[in-house]
């Protein structure tokens, strides 16, 4: 039975990792569950430079999910290579670094600084923060911006680049297709969506940043259709991710187009989902008879 | 080391008729337990409010731990439904905890603030100098385990706001009556609200005495990665945030900034 998947030249050794700033970098978690067994990790989101973050309160809870403003906060490329990466290149499995930049000069920077860096998995760029005044999401919802961060990117390094797109688009596919088309190996589908909460006593936002990210089970249907839609537009292959909870969610993203999967907000709660997602799945081939991983992907069967 | 194991609900009692007091059968994490320490449950009534909820540990003892809690919202109101037998997912022991007073050191002054006082009773229980607990709440029903600590041969002092139990006022008043003639080295640890413990950072710094304070902050992973429940801490070159859930709950008092600086 292979459970293995690639993503563009970046092999996994099962189709199931972790979603960016839900599993710190690695080291965290590394008491709790062995590191090794994952198909990748990827670590939180890091600019050139370090970043304070936002004000509190950066989380709260909601039904079914949580919103999130942490703000990026991050110890810069060099705290990270000083910090964590004598940790995570230490590692059996690839690492996947999230980055991002307040412009396409700095993402190319970034990029350039991480492709020096010997073992690296993976680029993920985060065009799609929703917390971030300058930079973030703006690159991911203008198709313009969306190419020219990639290409930059593309220029500075021969890593495997990840885009993680924004679901705040009316349709993604051009935005999917632009990504592709500047050089993307891979699409992370999807980042979380724009949301609020109110505290009605004292009429004061929930979150510190008024506006936060929703994440959990309560975005899994709509991200679903995000990978569906994009999956039928780009050829690249595609992490599909929101409210991953157990084996049946990560089948349904594979099953609606995406080559590997990204387990998010249930880390906070539920440490052991990615390895039991892992699991999972194996049952499920052996089940069905399916002696290859692939073979789930976009096996989706639509009537008519 | 941090272990998350299922445990079983030994008991889930009423404590006074604010508070709660769940006792746990946990094998693997009792033992590892440090004063000041925390437990994160995953309560299972709770299903579409899924975070876990931290806790101060309250005591640890062979293969058992507690936690003393009052219910203010939805999670401590399931957690209080649980009978015994019942299980939930714990991960702990987690964050850093209190320094342990040593025989010929400071004299130990543990000051608290409603179930501040949970986190402080293993401090008294393992430190081998007896000391003066400080124990303040709104009112007689807020002072919890008076009797646990005089059982460990402890002085207990409280102070009520409504007058119901002790000295009518802030605990911060018993405590700056006893650090005032200045005689011998005291040291002070303290648990509660926010404001009480800036207020404890105050005197502290008055009267030149140190301070461990485990401070309370909302939390999310418990476990360093999420970065919810950072507090700006001073540094050598400045400042910066750390977090509550990993490099506390319990702060050097000179070290914690009481508001953001100014750019």
């Amino acid at each position: 039975m292979n459970l293995s998947v690639a993503i563009g030249k970046l092999r996994m050794q099962n189709p199931v990792t972790v979603a960016s700033g839900t599993f710190g970098y690695g080291v965290e978690y590394a008491q709790l569950l062995d590191l090794n067994q994952l198909g990748a990790v990827v670590v939180k989101g890091i600019r050139l430079h370090p970043v304070a973050g936002n004000p509190k309160p950066r989380t709260v809870e909601v039904t079914s999910g949580m919103l999130n403003a942490i703000g990026l906060q991050g110890p810069g490329v060099d705290g990270f290579i000083k910090k964590y990466w004598p940790f995570l290149k230490e590692l059996r499995v690839p690492t996947i670094i999230n980055i991002w930049g307040a412009t396409i000069e700095e993402y190319g920077e970034v990029a350039r600084r991480l492709d020096a860096l010997e073992g690296v998995g993976a680029l993920e760029l985060n065009v799609s923060c929703p917390n971030i005044k300058e930079g973030g999401a703006q690159f991911g919802t203008d198709v313009t911006l969306l190419s020219r961060v990639v290409g930059a990117c593309r220029q500075a390094t021969t890593l495997p680049l990840i885009t993680k797109m924004s679901p705040n688009v009316p349709s993604i596919r051009p935005y999917a297709r632009a990504a592709e088309e500047a050089g993307s190996d891979a699409l992370s589908i999807t980042n979380s969506f724009p949301a609020m909460a109110i505290d009605i006593e004292t009429r004061r936002p929930k979150l510190g940043n008024v506006t936060g990210g929703l994440t959990g089970p309560c975005i899994k249907p709509m991200a679903l259709k995000l990978v569906w839609e994009a999956a039928t537009a780009v050829r690249i292959p595609i992490i599909g991710m929101g409210g991953i909870q157990n084996a049946a969610d990560a089948i349904e993203f594979m099953m609606a187009g995406a080559t590997a999967v990204a387990v998010g907000t249930a880390n906070f709660y539920e440490p052991q989902t990615a390895l039991q997602v892992i699991a999972g799945i194996g049952d499920f081939m052996r089940r069905h008879g399916i002696g290859d991983v692939g073979e789930i992907v976009g096996s989706l069967r639509v009537p008519g | 080391m941090i272990v998350e194991q299922t445990v079983r609900v030994i008991s889930n009692e009423p404590d006074t008729d604010l508070y709660f007091r769940l006792v746990v059968r946990a094998p693997r994490i009792a033992p590892l337990v440090q004063p000041g320490q925390f437990a994160h449950l995953r309560i299972p009534p709770l299903e579409l409010a899924l975070l876990r909820r931290p806790f101060s540990i309250f005591q640890a003892q062979g293969d058992t731990f507690s936690v003393l809690y009052k219910t203010v919202g939805k999670g401590t109101e399931a957690l209080s439904r649980m009978r015994a037998a019942e299980e939930l997912s714990a991960i702990g022991p987690l964050g850093r905890g209190f320094t342990l007073p040593e025989s010929g050191g400071e004299t130990p002054l543990l000051v608290a603030g409603g179930y501040g006082m949970a986190a402080l009773y293993l401090l008294a229980r393992r430190s081998p100098r007896k000391g003066i607990v400080f124990v303040g709440g709104r009112r007689r029903a807020d002072i919890l385990c008076e009797a646990e600590f005089r059982a460990l041969g402890w002085e207990v002092r409280v102070a009520t706001e409504d007058g119901s139990a002790g000295e009518k006022g802030l605990v911060t008043q018993p405590l700056i009556a006893e650090l005032k003639p200045g005689t011998g080295k005291r040291k002070l640890f303290a648990c509660g609200p926010t404001p009480m413990l800036e207020a404890v950072a105050g005197i502290a710094a008055e009267f030149n005495v140190p301070a461990e304070l485990s401070m309370d902050e909302q939390m999310c992973c418990g476990l360093g990665a999420c970065l919810t429940c950072v507090l700006p801490i001073k540094t050598d070159a400045g400042w910066e945030y750390q977090r509550t859930c990993t490099e506390g709950p319990v702060f050097d008092s000179r070290r914690v900034l009481w508001g953001l600086p100014k750019p």
